[in-house]
């Protein structure tokens, strides 16, 4: 049965993470983005929804079920409140879902718990690579296997959070084919580097990090000796940035529309001319079309369905999307859209990032 | 909860209806295409057989009487539009104008069963369940009126001595107006104006049946695209039907009693997601010949690949894929939301929007990939790059969903944005 309606517990959990993105992340958004930093609090109160511990099964101390659709449906009202903030609270999923979806047995049952608990628990993932043709599939990182251990070489960028990570998951190529690594803090070889100074994304503490002969246990390697289906992975993540890109820009395109019809020009509300309504009209449409996009890949994910084509144009298009519609809510604002008063040029330096963003989230 | 598993009843009728297009649409396109005023009768009579039992494209059922209420059907989910555009967008991947010469009550048949009385309705639709095959076609558009269906000219005088309205005026681009107003036993409902000083209150429809003296089809269409399909000018002149033609209430000044024009205009609801539906056949049909062709020629799609990796060409192809598919679920949704009876103006207009333009340019990028393929009149990339263009235009142009999109998001009435 086609469908686009949300269960009742999905609408419930909706609300209340929207109740908290309007009410309380919102409030903050542009002193965090001008301070750099975002308070323990507000991570925490996002930390009590339980978007983590929601998706993983009671055997490991969670109790819910993997759903990735579901994961969408709450990444896009956390980034519709305040992206960096959302990226900060969704940081432990990028170790905690691929254990999840990949993991040994083992694995699952040392490292899951601690996503289930009270207090927020710092993880985060490497994969990006500075380099402006990176290629996930094709990481510069290594990993090389040394009798009892992986010795990982490589420079990572844009890793959320890694200062004040417990854990890390470094994403390297293992005989060509990209492995995940988990890597604990203070392990000797793995050197975080400064606090990184991006367009967007300001409040959230983004570090370089080099793996100079960087050593782990064979045991940490994700899925064993087997190792994980990458590709699969890549895909949760994809999903999960269009959910995002989503919420980013469905902030941009309301606040646009609000403002064009309380702006004056020629006597009367620029959003009664044709020129700003259509750019309205369209943005609605584009981020309606991404987000149903978003919803039919993570439906496909969680039936345990092939679906990299899906999650692949669900990303590409909400990349564009984004820019397209935050550009677009600049334009509607004119002169008040290029200040720092109001949160439009903010969520432009937000949206364009999207097309860089690759393993920054994961649902 | 959020689904996209369409039901089987509906992957059968699109698996018999693949085949459909391929034996009996594909294989004549071309032919429909070069003699445009020449009707393809192999599958119109192939089709019509089907068309009777099944109730055509608007589902209409001969009334049972005395049948039991069947329990079981209530009780199953309405996927009435799910079905018709699932439908439309298959058949026009075979042929969107040959989809459109289908015998089927078509939007004159939208319109009775929104707002006919019983009696209409039997005395309108139950043509379309028995004998030869008849079209239906809906006349509003005039010479200059078109976007602005306000301005319509054609004048319904009441004659109180007959009891009979009169009409007088000049439609065009009637869709199947010469199939249903002179070349079977159809149907039109015409949009006329019992009082031109009341403006949108004025306007009315009413039912003609062909061989009403007064109604001439003087002209049909030399066309861009979807030549299958017949595009009419109808006169009416002096042309007098009885006074129960009309379709909901003639009264102009009681608001209360404008549940006829509304009732019409939200069939549009219902009709936007099924051109929708027919212009992503369109765009498919062109997207799996491109894709084919580069396959052919060892150039292979990826997913997954970063941008720098990715050459024009199969940026390109992605970007195409994306665009349908984005057109594709916004109708989707659209109708899933007709089906549960959701207000969805906002909805239809958008999935409307999105398909015309979108559609348009992946056909026109089609050819533009394709080369020497693409120009020839030897394939169809060509033609389906014509029949997709309408789409942006007929059933709300694309600027006109836009428009009605907007006024919605904004919560505006017409007279606050124009």
């Amino acid at each position: 049965m086609i469908s686009f309606d949300m269960t009742e517990e999905q609408k419930m959990i909706v609300e209340a993470v929207s109740k908290f993105a309007l009410e309380e992340m919102r409030e903050v958004a542009r002193e965090c983005d001008e301070a750099g930093e975002i308070p323990k609090e507000l991570i925490d109160t996002a930390w009590e929804f339980e978007l983590v511990a929601s998706h993983i099964p009671e055997e490991y101390d969670g109790f819910g079920e993997h759903s990735a659709l579901t994961g969408l449906l709450t990444a896009e009202e956390l980034a519709y409140g305040d992206l960096s903030i959302a990226m900060h609270a969704l940081a432990p999923g990028l170790v905690a879902f691929p254990i999840l979806e990949a993991g040994t047995e083992e694995q699952k049952a040392k490292y899951l718990p601690l996503f289930c608990d009270v207090a927020f628990k710092p993880a985060t993932a490497a994969l990006i690579e500075p380099r402006y043709d990176f290629d996930p599939n094709e990481l510069t990182t290594t990993a090389a296997l040394d009798g009892d251990e992986f010795a990982l070489n490589g420079e990572k960028c844009y890793v959320p959070l890694a200062a004040n990570a417990d854990l890390l998951l470094v994403w390297a190529a293992e005989n060509g084919a990209t492995q995940g690594f988990i890597v604990p803090r203070g392990v000797p070889g793995l050197e975080i580097g400064g606090r990184e100074k991006n367009m967007g994304i300001k409040a959230l503490a983004t570090y370089e990090l080099r793996l100079n002969d960087c050593r782990v246990p064979k045991a940490n390697k994700l899925g064993g000796e087997a190792g994980c289906d990458f590709s699969r992975i890549l895909n949760h993540s994809r999903v999960a940035l269009a959910a995002l890109a989503v919420g980013v820009a469905r902030g941009a395109y309301e606040y646009a529309r609000e403002y064009a019809k309380e702006r004056h020009a020629f006597g009367e509300p620029i959003a009664s001319r044709q020129a700003i309504a259509f750019m309205l009209a369209e943005m609605a449409i584009e981020v309606d079309a991404a987000r149903l996009m978003a919803w039919e890949a993570a439906w496909k994910l969680d039936r345990g369905q092939e679906a990299t084509k899906e999650c692949y144009l669900a990303k590409t298009y909400a990349d564009d999307m984004a820019l397209t519609v935050t550009d677009r809510a600049v334009q509607v604002l004119g002169g008040h859209g290029y200040i720092r008063d109001h949160p439009v040029e903010m969520w432009l330096r937000n949206g364009r990032g999207f097309a860089t963003f690759d393993g920054m989230a994961m649902v | 909860m959020i689904d996209f598993e369409a039901p089987n009843v509906i992957k059968r009728n699109v698996e018999m209806l693949k085949m459909t297009a391929e034996n009996m649409m594909r294989p004549v396109a071309r032919q429909y295409d070069e003699n445009e005023h020449e009707k393809p009768w192999d599958y119109i009579n192939m089709v019509w057989e089907f068309q009777k039992m099944s109730g055509g494209f608007g589902g209409y059922r001969k009334p049972k009487k005395d049948k039991p209420k069947d329990e079981k059907k209530e009780k199953r989910p309405p996927i009435g539009y799910m079905m018709l555009v699932h439908v439309i967008e298959m058949m026009s991947w075979g042929d969107a104008g040959i989809y459109l010469c289908t015998p089927d009550p078509g939007l004159a048949g939208t319109a009775v069963q929104a707002v006919g009385t019983p009696e209409q309705k039997e005395r309108f639709l139950t043509r379309f369940t028995e004998g030869e095959p008849k079209w239906g076609a809906m006349a509003i558009t005039e010479a200059d009126a078109g976007s602005d269906t306000a301005a319509i000219k054609c004048r319904a005088t009441l004659d109180p001595e007959t009891n009979e309205w009169v009409l007088n005026g000049e439609k065009i681009f009637v869709t199947s107006g010469l199939m249903a107003a002179q070349e079977s036993d159809g149907i039109l409902v015409v949009w006329a104006t019992v009082d031109p000083s009341a403006g949108r209150a004025g306007i009315k429809s009413f039912v003609v049946e062909r061989g009403t003296p007064g109604m001439t089809v003087t002209k049909v269409e030399d066309k861009l695209g979807i030549r299958a399909s017949d595009t009419a000018t109808i006169v009416f002149e002096d042309c007098r039907i009885p006074y129960e033609n009309i379709l909901g209430s003639p009264e102009v000044h009681d608001p209360t009693k404008t549940k006829g024009f509304k009732g019409v205009m939200q069939t549009f609801d219902a009709s936007r997601p099924a051109v929708a539906a027919s212009a992503i056949g369109v765009g498919r049909a062109a997207l799996e010949f491109v894709k084919a062709e580069l396959e052919k020629n060892g150039v292979e799609i990826p997913y997954g690949r970063p941008r720098h990796k990715l050459t024009a060409v199969q940026h390109d192809v992605l970007a195409m894929e994306a665009q349908l598919k984005a057109a594709w679920l916004l109708t989707l949704r659209a109708v899933w939301m007709a089906d549960i009876k959701m207000h969805n103006p906002a909805q239809a207009s958008m999935c409307k929007a999105k398909a015309g333009e979108a559609v348009t340019w992946i056909t026109q990028k089609a050819v533009e990939l394709m080369g020497p393929l693409g120009y020839s009149r030897k394939l169809l990339l060509e033609k389906w790059m014509r029949d997709a263009k309408i789409n942006d235009i007929f059933e709300g142009t694309g600027q006109i969903n836009k428009l009605i999109v907007a006024r919605r998001i904004l919560d505006f009435r017409s007279a606050q944005l124009r």
